[in-house]
């Protein structure tokens, strides 16, 4: 595509609508539209609308537009609403299938069934994120490199109609040389940055404002990339370990490497009279928790062992576990998140049902329960059967739920010195059936004991940093463009006048303060602001 | 001028688009992970069986293996046993060994449960759940088969039929 060559000598790229040394409008459309210049950009040729050739340029200028970044954000933030209408699936406890329709009836099961249960992992929410991922990538490109070389290219010298243009704008006729070396000291001293050529002259500060959009977007991308980094497998872990007190666990997700020892669970409350202090709300809300803690104990597998080989230990270290105080090793973070009470063992007494008169006491493990208990003198007890977690299937058969001792149940068979070849019994909790008769002995129930289970949450994020990083460039960038201006006034003689004019990207007020205060004391017309004019001779009409 | 701005926006693109489908392609994969897969090895394991003997997985090279987990609470378990007990009695002397693992139960449970249905197999339980972690198996009954090179043939999470154990173990057959 040819290049487009202005009047003074300056070689542009095509498209360009505002020369980029000297601001000559260069396209006719521009030349006839209204009386103030567009700035955007600099009036630099925008690369996507341009060129529009290839299969490659055609998407590139679909991700360049600003139209459509802005719908991909909308629709991102229209689907992220519809994500939070009712409870994602990693919320809820039930099968989604089910849940659904259970708890939000036919909106449920439409809400199900669109996908939108796992709305933040779905492939089209990604897919929406990567494309603003890739709408930041290219608009940003798109814009500041043109922007960059116009800021880099301008000269001193401007063409006539571009000052003409500037929404600040006023002449003098009537002026001294000294005028303007004073109106030069006081832009110096407003730390301007001042370039001089032909006795024209360029006042510029704060041109690194212009970046700041620019810096933004690239903390937004490192942002992205950090997301996305969660998807390498190892960077980032978020897995649920429970463990039993006095147990030992594999930690998840570390290469079989460590395992943790749950030596105790502690769980304190706040005293009614030893805190005295707190001692209405306690009243008031009844139990107050003071502590969660998990004393846990590290291990490190030694050497290499096959899954199902008992593993060759090494302690790393010991820690007490608290809410906020995880136990961290090797980029890992073991944090205390819940507990909870299982039963641990039952203690029967095998009795006489008649005299009610007790032969001897057995304690029997929910979780590694033995088959046989010697009582002596000829008493002894066998369990036939056990369900650790109790209930009658479908054929009205007693079977397990699960192999967690929610309610243990066993079959016994009782032998003593009058019925060798024994009893049978049928003991559940709150529950026995002799199913073959009546029996002479029982087993009657004596105690429980318990054992806590902490619930501990494995975490490793080896993303942090970058979005750390994006975050701070992010804010960076936010400054860089909120808290300074880019400035520019020229100073410049035409046909033996002095035009004044001025541009800033934002906040013209202030610039036009400044311009006030720069030629006070001198001969010099302060410049008008032709768009205020404009709206006050129109409102005026 | 007009082939270097293709060729640094394609490459820009392809960069761009790399990382998209990358992240769309793990996030499906992690969904669907299965650590185990058909035609990779299957993972050596040392379990010892109820009657006190070691089983190490490896040692049953040149054998077709039937590697099935299970749990004495689960009713599809319970149904598929009596099968694959009959069809282990058939295959036995035709080299196809059957491993079961029960998922982290106790002994008692186990025994009884190996006494009500008769087994004949060995039975191993998984205590520390080391071989299921390492198989992956998250739904019970889970069946691998195993060949005579120690290759994952098969996968199959569910209740199995009489037939569907035969065909399984003639598959396996070295």
């Amino acid at each position: 595509m040819e290049q487009v060559k202005c009047e003074c000598g300056h070689v542009n790229p095509h498209g360009t609508v505002l020369c980029e040394a000297c601001g000559k409008v260069l396209d006719e459309q521009e030349e006839k539209k209204s009386q103030l210049l567009d700035m955007r950009y600099e009036g630099s040729a925008r690369r996507s609308q341009t060129y529009n050739k290839t299969i490659v340029d055609k998407i590139w200028n679909f991700f360049s537009s600003v139209k459509v970044g802005v719908w991909l954000i909308v629709l991102t933030l229209i689907a992220s609403i519809l994500g939070t209408i009712l409870p994602q699936e990693m919320y809820i406890n039930l099968p989604p299938e089910v849940y659904y329709e259970q708890e939000y009836g036919w909106f449920g099961k439409m809400y199900y069934q669109l996908g939108f249960h796992d709305l933040y992992g779905s492939w089209w929410y990604l897919l929406l994120i990567a494309m603003i991922g890739v709408s930041l990538v290219i608009c940003s490109l798109d814009r500041v490199i043109p922007l960059y070389k116009a800021l880099k290219a301008q000269r001193v010298t401007r063409n006539e109609g571009f000052l003409k243009r500037q929404r600040v704008f006023g002449t003098t006729s009537n002026f001294s040389d000294h005028d303007l070396k004073l109106v030069k000291e006081h832009l110096k001293a407003k730390r301007y940055q001042i370039r001089e050529e032909n006795g024209d002259l360029l006042a510029e500060k704060g041109r690194f404002s212009r970046w700041g959009p620019y810096v933004n977007h690239i903390g937004l991308i490192i942002f992205l990339f950090g997301g996305m980094l969660r998807f390498i497998p190892g960077m980032y872990v978020n897995e649920d370990l429970w463990v039993r007190e006095g147990e030992t666990a594999l930690v998840p997700e570390t290469g079989e490497q460590f395992y943790l020892k749950n030596n105790q669970f502690i769980l304190q409350t706040y005293d009614k009279n030893k805190d005295k202090t707190f001692e209405e709300a306690i009243e008031r809300a009844g139990q107050v928790v003071k502590n969660y803690q998990s004393n846990v104990e590290l291990y490190q597998k030694k050497s290499e062992s096959l899954p199902g080989e008992e593993p060759k230990l090494e302690k790393v270290k010991e820690y007490k576990v608290r809410v906020n105080h995880p136990l961290t090793f090797d980029g890992y973070s073991i944090f205390q998140s819940s507990y909870r009470s299982e039963l641990n063992s039952m203690t029967f007494s095998l009795t006489n049902k008649q005299t009610n008169q007790s032969v001897g006491d057995l304690t029997i493990s929910l979780v590694n329960p033995k088959s046989h208990y010697d009582l002596g003198n000829g008493y002894s007890v066998e369990i036939i059967e056990y369900f650790p977690d109790f209930e009658f299937d479908k054929n009205k058969e007693p079977s397990t739920k699960s192999r967690v001792p929610n309610n243990p149940a066993f079959v016994f068979r009782m032998i003593s010195p009058e019925k060798p070849e024994g009893e049978t019994s049928f003991v559940a909790i709150k529950q026995t059936i002799e199913p073959f008769g009546e029996n002479t002995y029982k087993m009657s129930f004596k105690g429980i004991e318990t054992k806590n289970v902490s619930g501990f949450t494995v975490r490793k994020d080896s993303s942090l940093w970058a979005i750390i990083l994006g975050g701070i460039i992010f804010m960076i960038g936010v400054v860089q463009g909120a808290y300074w201006n880019h400035r520019r006034i020229w100073i410049q003689r035409k046909n033996g006048q002095v035009w004044i004019a001025a541009h800033t990207n934002k906040n013209w007020y202030g610039l036009k303060q400044e311009i006030e205060a720069c030629i006070e004391n001198t001969e010099l017309n302060i410049p008008v602001d032709q768009l205020q004019a404009e709206k006050e001779e129109q409102e005026g009409a | 001028m007009k082939k270097r701005r293709l060729v640094i926006r394609t490459i820009i693109l392809l960069i761009l688009g790399a990382a998209v489908v990358y992240s769309l392609y793990s996030n499906f994969a992690m969904d669907n992970k299965q650590k185990v897969a058909v035609n990779d090895t299957a993972p050596d394991f040392v379990l010892t069986d109820m009657q006190g003997n070691k089983h190490r997985l490896s040692d049953y090279r040149g054998q077709g293996v039937f590697l099935n987990f299970w749990g004495t609470w689960c009713p599809p378990c319970k149904k598929e046993m009596p099968y694959i007990n009959n069809e282990y009695n058939q295959f036995k002397d035709q080299g196809v060994q059957v491993l079961s693992v029960d998922i982290q139960e106790s002994e008692l449970a186990v025994n009884k449960f190996i006494d009500r249905y008769e087994l004949d197999f060995p039975v191993m339980i998984d205590s520390e759940k080391e071989v299921m972690t390492a198989y992956d198996v998250d739904q019970l009954p889970a069946t691998f088969l195993i060949d005579k090179n120690g290759k994952v043939v098969k996968y199959y999470t569910g209740e199995l039929t009489e037939n569907m154990v035969r065909k399984f173990m003639e598959k396996i057959k070295p």
